[in-house]
């Protein structure tokens, strides 16, 4: 191999490898983004769940959290990626014989994430919903909305509010734990840092590469939250 | 008003528990989680293979002992190192915070997995330049790698923790102690700190449990843990119950911890309750 220089490597094109691993940052922000809203949707979920008065409803949910929280975040990854194959062939193959299955990495990594981003969600969510006066649901009530509409209505945008800060932890954690996916193959940034650093022999250099990335997707992040919570709280004050 | 006029308000009637909405999707997913368990109970008994348990039990429970000497000397290693960070946070020098915070700042926003590659392959490849200063036996092996990587990432978070902590034991304490003439090392074992540990001990209980978790991915740098066992017995058999196995053994293992933080947490709380 030519001796090359550091800048060469870093370069953009057929030479470099920033191209690869910008490409790859762009798939660690999409699957980061493509868990958000099923994590936070199944998260708000399981904390209405969680602080009803239904006790069955607040078993089943602390089971999920139990789970979710308790097993290893690669363990919960295999478990799908190589287990989800073995159940969905079985089912096909009840309709289609010769059916054969693969699941894709990107999907794998979502639905994992998505179990494990909510199961941490809810939590913050659970504590913002106790953050909450029964008047509000009381005067919801009263002026004769349903559960579900008092719920989207008048606690959810409060809901929010509280839970912000909570949340942003757990978007900072999920952009870390999409570097996890790269186990199971999917080529993001991690994974592309960690060619380039087999065929160049750079391994300090890629990976500190992929390093910074993250770090400036944490500080896009908390420049992003900040400017979101800024507006929340000029929409409180007027 | 007497007594038995305050006795006599007219209630509402108690609410009869029928079959309501709410009721029938929680029956609902109580059932499906039962059927879930059902389900890993039958694929077990039905997968059950003497053989596959006799080969890899005792290979699960070397694994076991891996993975938990592992957590424990990287958790004694980076609460030792934490104390230096602590410090540096804690200090008014801005050069000293400075630093901490760049060092904090770091390990907490990049994925655990990166500082692990960053330690095994990373270093790995300034062999010769170890080698000459005489450390590259020690970074020859990947479980060392494994043990320096999360020494030096909990050692970020257990400075944050112990600093909440001790920021969290009211200013009043440490001039009360000043003022009975202890000098800050004592105020900080003497008053401090016994404060201090109570708040740390569900943070530090909370990161025992996120260690033993992260753990696992010291499995894909070639360490056999408990994970790594199960890789290999899974490579070796294409026999899926391997990680049914583990994901059981790291659960129950989970759940202890977490009750046990939980009642050692009650045990030391007692004066404080009223």
């Amino acid at each position: 191999m030519p001796a090359q220089s550091i800048w060469t490597l870093l370069s953009w094109g057929p030479e470099g490898w920033s191209d690869d691993i910008a490409y790859g940052a762009l798939v660690t922000i999409a699957l980061a983004l493509a868990t958000l809203p099923i994590g936070l949707t199944i998260g708000f979920f399981v904390a209405w769940a969680k602080q009803s008065e239904e006790p069955s409803l607040r078993v089943a949910a602390n089971i999920y959290t139990t789970v979710f929280r308790g097993l290893p975040e690669l363990v919960t990854l295999f478990l799908f990626f190589f287990g989800m194959p073995i159940l969905l062939q079985y089912v096909i193959r009840l309709f289609k014989p010769d059916a054969t299955v693969d699941v894709d990495s990107f999907i794998a990594g979502m639905i994992v994430l998505s179990l494990i981003f909510s199961s941490y969600a809810s939590e913050v969510f659970l504590s913002a919903f106790r953050a909450i006066p029964k008047g509000q649901y009381e005067g919801g009530y009263a002026i004769g909305l349903s559960t579900w509409l008092t719920m989207r209505k008048v606690i959810l945008p409060q809901l929010l509010r509280i839970a912000f800060p909570g949340l942003e932890n757990c978007w900072l954690s999920l952009l870390k734990d999409t570097a996890l996916v790269s186990v199971v193959n999917l080529a993001e940034t991690l994974r592309n840092a960690g060619v380039a650093a087999r065929v160049t022999k750079h391994a300090f250099l890629f990976y500190s590469v992929a390093a910074l990335v993250f770090l400036v997707l944490a500080i896009l992040s908390s420049i992003a939250t900040g400017f979101i919570l800024r507006s929340l709280g000029r929409r409180e004050a007027r | 008003m007497s007594v038995s006029q305050a006795i006599s308000v007219d209630r509402p009637p108690p609410q009869a528990r029928g079959w309501s909405r709410t009721r029938i999707v929680g029956y609902a997913l109580v059932g499906l989680w039962i059927l879930f368990g059902l389900g890993i109970l039958a694929y077990l008994i039905y997968a059950w293979n003497g053989e596959f348990f006799a080969r890899y039990a005792p290979a699960y429970l070397q694994g076991l002992w891996t993975t938990l000497s592992l957590v424990a000397i990287s958790m004694v290693v980076g609460a030792i190192f934490s104390l230096p960070v602590t410090y540096g946070r804690m200090s008014k020098s801005r050069f000293l915070s400075g630093l901490a915070y760049c060092y904090v700042y770091f390990f907490r926003g990049t994925p655990l997995l990166v500082q692990v590659y960053l330690v095994y392959y990373g270093l790995g490849s300034f062999r010769l330049q170890l080698e000459s200063i005489g450390l590259w036996w020690f970074f020859r092996e990947a479980f060392n790698c494994g043990v320096f990587a999360f020494a030096l990432n909990t050692a970020a978070y257990q400075a944050e923790i112990l600093r909440g902590a001790i920021e969290s034991v009211p200013r009043g304490q440490w001039e009360g102690a000043a003022s009975l003439g202890l000098h800050k090392l004592q105020t900080l074992r003497k008053v401090v700190l016994p404060q201090a540990f109570i708040v740390a001990l569900r943070p530090y209980g909370n990161e025992l449990v996120l260690m033993i978790k992260a753990s696992a991915i010291v499995a894909i740098i070639t360490v056999y843990d408990l994970m790594g066992n199960a890789k290999l017995a899974y490579a070796k058999s294409f026999d899926f119950q391997a990680y049914v196995w583990v994901a059981i053994v790291y659960l129950v293992m989970v759940e202890i911890l977490r009750h046990g933080v939980e009642w050692i947490e009650r045990r030391i709380t007692i004066h404080l309750k009223r």
